[in-house]
């Protein structure tokens, strides 16, 4: 049963249509979440990409029978889904219950997983890889799409950022009832979010953008674009649009609103992913008051921003995964303490590691650096290359014994981050 | 060189053909040189710059689809730029760089667009994707292996008389053979220019590579440099 809360708009309370799951749907999520406790059981991970799979396997509409009736916000973008996911999820709880693949299962099976273990949530929060948009957007019909940023990232997997906001474009221009709230100052993001004018509302948020690396040319016609202090524009026509919300220092702001954010993540990157939040909750009927409140009580997303206790040293563990993320994270990285850096290949990191080569390690050089990870080398030469004296220890437990007690600064990219944390066990989270 | 003695290090159009990183590139090269004493400046070309003739070495990197043709538009309109990569500097073009220095480029509807014709090459698309680690063997004596990873769809056909950077062991590279012989090629070699599609970058995997570029350009015989991790990321990949 939804409770119903007073004080939420309308709109937001429609009656969700009851699903009906037939039986054999009903037989095919009990498979995936029996599978996916065993999963957990053996310890093989959290389950709920295998438990997915199997219920994905056994009724391939399960992903569309699941999320007929709720009000689903995809959020998605190259850096920044998995807070975003967990930012509006929050908000979007003090208006009814949320399916949320917290995570960080960001496919199709993912999505189904969380869908089946909140099968009485009114609303559900699906972080959702920006190359599984468009099918998990048909199964679902989303009331709401966030679209963060359009960075590099993993080109080995992906095609190019062009590529990808073009399918993005498409996709969207599928779903003509669904509210867009999508970044004005990504102009990939523009891009994509335009492909289909006048079909889609879209609220346009100026979230900033920490690193334009792969958008100093227009997306549309390749023509070099134009970027003053507040604008962007291209002679093609393409530009920067009229922002619905915008950002004043830590406070988000409307025509209607100016809300002090005071969240607890850290950096102004989180900032904008907060204000991406506030109008994707907005935009399924959540009072932004309400969903301001909610935002402040978020302190660790999946593991990141925590600060992990061990021995005598203090952990800040970050994720950082391609050039936008380290750029975006630089402000967390500005005191001068002890850093381990953790780099992996893996598929779902990208094979490739020339990335490492556009981030600024330039900036480390008043610190203690150790490169480690299963590509510790590929780091440790450019380590050196960018001036910084480092050591190499590609074992990440190992390389923190080389650290000096107290706090250090722990940077990991994805699987690296999830290795890492697996390691640490259930050594114990401290306050912040 | 510069009268300074300074070497300039061209850094063209990172804004447009900077998506595969490969401007670390120009990195490796000032830092190789500061090591052994050499003053070195990096020098950035954006599309809105005029391009300096003078510089010791041009580098050109990666790019998206609609970049290239920017570019190789950009690069036809700079006739002074291709004079000095012909007659005094040393070039090195990666991947998209390298495909735009050649006679045409095809896109994947068919259509032909014309390149600097700096390189006796021509591009077309190939049927999928070479993603993935590629190993060659370098034609450059003393350069030994190059390892360096390759994303691209170009089938890159070079003319007779135009021999490859190196003979590949393992990945696709240009996805032909070289001009009379069996052997499948990686990249092209001529007198004043490197080309490739191994990205890593390119010169953080093979230093001997760069301190080949680096001779060239300065006259110089360069001492060795031992530089830790270098031989761990080889023994990764090779």
């Amino acid at each position: 049963m939804v409770v119903r809360t007073s004080g939420v708009s309308p709109a937001a309370l429609s009656p969700p249509g009851r699903r009906r799951l037939g039986w054999w749907t009903r037989a095919a999520v009990r498979a995936g979440l029996a599978t996916a406790g065993l999963s957990r059981g053996l310890r093989f991970g959290a389950g709920s990409i295998i438990g997915g799979r199997v219920t994905l396997a056994l009724d391939r509409q399960a992903l569309r029978r699941l999320a007929t009736g709720r009000r689903v916000v995809l959020v998605s973008g190259t850096n920044g889904k998995t807070t975003t996911s967990h930012l509006v999820a929050a908000a979007v709880r003090t208006a009814g219950p949320v399916a949320h693949n917290a995570g960080g299962s960001n496919m199709a099976d993912g999505a189904v997983a969380a869908l089946a273990e909140a099968p009485d949530a009114e609303y559900a929060v699906l972080e959702v890889d920006e190359l599984h948009v468009a099918a998990v957007a048909q199964a679902v019909d989303p009331a709401v799409v966030v679209l963060l940023n359009l960075t590099r990232d993993q080109l080995d997997r992906a095609t190019e950022v062009g590529a990808i906001a073009s399918a993005l474009g498409r996709a969207l221009a599928q779903h003509p009832g669904t509210v867009v709230v999508a970044n004005a100052d990504d102009p990939m993001v523009v891009s994509a979010a335009t492909a289909a004018p006048g079909a889609t509302r879209t609220v346009w948020v100026a979230a900033g953008a920490s690193w334009l690396g792969d958008a100093t040319t227009c997306p549309r016609c390749g023509c070099t674009l134009t970027f003053t202090a507040f604008h962007w524009e291209c002679e093609c026509g393409l530009a920067r649009p009229t922002p619905d919300w915008w950002i004043d220092g830590s406070k988000a702001c409307s025509a209607d609103a100016v809300l002090p954010l005071d969240i607890q993540l850290p950096g102004q990157v989180n900032v904008s992913n907060a204000t991406m939040a506030l109008a994707a909750a907005q935009a399924v009927g959540v009072p932004v008051d309400r969903a301001a409140s909610a935002l402040r009580e978020v302190d660790v997303v999946a593991g990141r921003y925590a600060v992990v206790h061990r021995g005598s040293q203090d952990l800040r563990l970050l994720l950082a995964k391609n050039p936008a993320g380290w750029a975006g994270m630089s402000s967390m990285l500005s005191e001068p303490r002890p850093l381990l850096i953790i780099i992996n290949a893996r598929e779902a990191d990208g094979r490739d590691t020339s990335w490492l080569w556009d981030v600024n390690f330039e900036q480390f050089t008043c610190r203690q650096v150790v490169a480690s990870g299963e590509r510790a080398a590929d780091l440790g030469v450019r380590l050196s290359y960018a001036g910084l004296e480092h050591q190499t220890v590609p074992d990440p437990l190992a390389a923190l014994a080389t650290l000096p007690p107290g706090q250090v600064d722990v940077v990991a990219n994805y699987t690296a981050f999830h290795q890492f944390r697996r390691r640490l066990g259930r050594e114990q989270k401290v306050a912040r | 060189m510069s009268p300074d003695s300074t070497v300039a290090i061209g850094l063209l159009l990172p804004d447009v053909l900077g998506t595969y990183s490969d401007t670390g590139n120009a990195t490796i090269l000032a830092q190789r040189l500061r090591w052994r004493g050499i003053p070195a400046e990096i020098v950035t070309i954006t599309a809105r710059d005029t391009p300096p003739t003078s510089c010791a070495v041009y580098l050109l990197g990666g790019g998206e689809d609609t970049a290239q043709l920017f570019a190789a538009d950009w690069l036809r309109r700079h006739p002074e730029l291709r004079l000095a990569m012909e007659a005094s500097a040393v070039t090195l073009a990666v991947c998209a760089g390298l495909q735009v220095l050649g006679q045409s480029m095809t896109d994947t509807r068919g259509k032909h667009y014309p390149g600097l014709e700096l390189l006796d090459i021509t591009t077309a698309p190939g049927r999928q994707r070479s993603v993935g680690e590629v190993i060659s063997t370098c034609a450059i004596p003393g350069v030994g292996s190059l390892t360096g990873f390759e994303n691209h769809r170009g089938i890159t056909t070079l003319g007779p008389g135009t021999t490859a950077l190196g003979r590949v062991v393992t990945g696709t590279g240009n996805g032909t053979t070289e001009p009379g012989t069996r052997q499948r090629g990686e990249g092209v070699l001529t007198e004043r220019v490197i080309g490739t599609y191994l990205h890593g970058p390119v010169l953080a995997r093979n230093p001997a590579l760069a301190d080949h570029i680096l001779q060239k350009i300065t006259g110089q015989s360069l001492a060795p440099l031992e530089l830790p991790d270098q031989a761990a990321l080889r023994a990764t990949y090779l």
